[in-house]
């Protein structure tokens, strides 16, 4: 069974910020809600690199640990799903994650939160697949239909890689063993401190 | 090599060698040319494109280093918050436990306070004739504040252990369904809480200053833990004192902690806190602070001080009500036994005497039982 993972190469994001739009246009998520945001490390500066950020559908999520409602699941394939019907807006999971994954729909008065929303690595959600009642609630739900995330799919740099762990592991590895590094290699900075950075 | 061709002998040969040899160096060097321009500097190894240290790079970004985001929400821009992890660990570790042990333990305590010392009579039984001693806007704020308390109580303790007793139950349905009825009762119940907390401040603080009396009163106990001994007290005794400043000043800190919770990321109090801590000398607790961080510090202090709360409250129900005779008629009917006043609050009574507020040599009315 394949367990899916998200990897962002920084090597690679040019921070066009089509997978979040693609995110937005293929789930129609409300206005404010951003399941995928892209932030840019150094801005303007020497060695800026920019790093797409989803929920990264950790295998002991914090958001289920400490969800009152007990609202997620974890799918086979490791996505980590929850249920609008069940969640009550507290706000604990976003304090909880560590990627500030949660989004919450600003409703009713106070910080009344509306239902959490979150990436959903395109598998929808506890509803009936394919269903309307699942796409309004989460989107679609590409996994269903054998498809693999559309931030991913569409990414024009190829930068963000999303599928099956082992699979996005071996095409990174290619990569890393492709640009051969030298100074850049893990540690190099710290064993010959000013040399090559 | 090139001491090997030399030695070769002819010497138009050894030139074409020199310049193809000259070539293919060059030719090596064409290829090296895009990598060494970005990166080779110093004449140090080639680097990766951008040439910054990965490491370094990467444990900052671990540790919270923050970007830029094109999102108007600058919070996005945290890659990382170790923080929630912390939160997560002390919700569900020791908050969870001690929390739990907190009302266990009250409740044994009274419990055994029941079993060894009973039910506290008025020692002289009923007098049948009462003493107003609170008026109807104490007893307005005092039930304001105790129904809301109980309230929020068992809503907050639902949001910490309903899933683990509660959601079994009842099953998941249900559950979600009382657990969002409890998040907005637990939110617009608490604005009763915070006027009921206001008026009790007002109607009963000139009564609950600390005085002589009272160290008196704790050096005998109370009283409680003897049968015959009833140390002198006014309105309030030493022990009625304690639960008062603790409503108050717990009240008032987890009303504080509780409204940053409601109006999340607006409202920054343990900066300052921490930063006074810092200034006497207490730097166990960091000085700067996310937003996010203050959140889980409010969520963290909130239950904390809940849990001590409730545990005060349980003591104050108890002795309120089943673990003494005559005493919830003072806050039920406003009205209690002079004999009850006589025994529990002497002063009290003889400055309503004094005062002209209570009216000697009434017909004393057969005993209620």
């Amino acid at each position: 069974m394949a367990r899916m993972k998200f990897l962002c190469d920084a090597e690679r994001c040019i921070e066009c910020n089509a997978c979040v739009t693609a995110c937005k246009n293929e789930h129609e998520v409300p206005w404010g809600i951003n399941r995928r945001r892209v932030v840019t490390i150094n801005d303007g500066g020497p060695g800026e690199r920019s790093i797409s950020v989803a929920c990264m559908h950790c295998s002991d999520a914090p958001c289920m640990a400490v969800c009152p409602v007990d609202c997620f699941y974890q799918t086979d394939e490791g996505v980590v799903l929850h249920s609008k019907d069940l969640c009550i807006g507290c706000g604990y999971c976003f304090y909880a994650c560590p990627f500030g994954a949660p989004q919450f729909p600003q409703v009713g008065n106070f910080g009344t939160r509306g239902k959490m929303d979150k990436c959903t690595f395109c598998a929808g959600g506890p509803e009936e697949d394919h269903s309307q009642a699942e796409f309004g609630a989460y989107g679609r739900n590409r996994l269903g239909e054998g498809k693999l995330p559309l931030c991913a799919e569409m990414c024009s740099t190829r930068a963000l890689l999303a599928g099956d762990g082992d699979r996005v592991a071996d095409i990174y590895r290619e990569r890393v063993v492709a640009r051969g590094f030298g100074s850049g290699a893990w540690g190099w900075s710290n064993a010959y401190p000013g040399e090559g950075s | 090599m090139k001491h090997h061709f030399s030695k070769a002998g002819d010497p138009t040969k050894n030139v074409i060698v020199h310049v193809m040899y000259a070539l293919v160096v060059l030719l090596c060097f064409t290829f090296l040319i895009p990598d060494a321009a970005t990166a080779q500097t110093d004449g140090s190894v080639p680097g990766n494109i951008s040439g910054s240290a990965e490491a370094d790079f990467w444990r900052d970004i671990r540790q919270g280093e923050t970007g830029t985001v094109s999102i108007p929400n600058e919070q996005a821009g945290v890659l990382i918050q170790s923080e929630g992890d912390n939160w997560r660990a002390l919700r569900n570790g020791p908050l969870f436990q001690w929390g739990g042990w907190a009302i266990f333990g009250a409740l044994a305590l009274v419990s055994l306070f029941f079993v060894f010392r009973g039910r506290i009579a008025i020692e002289k039984g009923p007098s049948g004739r009462t003493v107003v001693r609170f008026n109807g806007i104490e007893r307005m704020g005092h039930w304001l504040l105790a129904t809301s308390f109980i309230i929020l109580a068992i809503s907050g303790l639902n949001i910490l252990y309903g899933r683990y007793v509660l959601l079994p139950v009842i099953g998941p349905d249900a559950f979600a369904f009382v657990t969002q009825m409890g998040k907005w009762l637990h939110n617009y119940v608490a604005f009763g809480f915070m006027l009921g907390l206001a008026i009790v401040l007002v109607m009963w603080i000139k009564d609950n200053i600390p005085s002589l009396h009272d160290v008196r009163w704790l050096l005998a106990g109370g009283g409680m833990f003897s049968k015959h001994s009833h140390p002198p007290a006014k309105k309030f005794n030493a022990g009625q004192k304690i639960v008062f400043w603790v409503v108050i000043l717990c009240g008032i800190s987890i009303s504080v902690s509780g409204i940053s919770l409601m109006f999340p990321f607006e409202m920054q109090f343990f900066q300052g806190t921490f930063q006074i801590l810092h200034s006497i000398g207490i730097t166990y607790f960091p000085t700067e602070l996310t937003p996010m961080q203050e959140m889980q510090y409010s969520q963290l202090w909130h239950a904390i001080v809940a849990f001590f709360f409730i545990a005060v409250i349980i003591a104050h129900i108890y002795i309120g009500t089943l673990g003494m005779e005559g005493a919830f008629d003072a806050m039920g009917t406003g009205e209690a036994d002079t004999n009850w006043a006589e025994e529990h609050h002497s002063l009290w009574m003889e400055e309503m005497r004094t005062s002209g507020k209570l009216q000697e040599g009434e017909p004393a009315a057969p005993p209620a039982e």
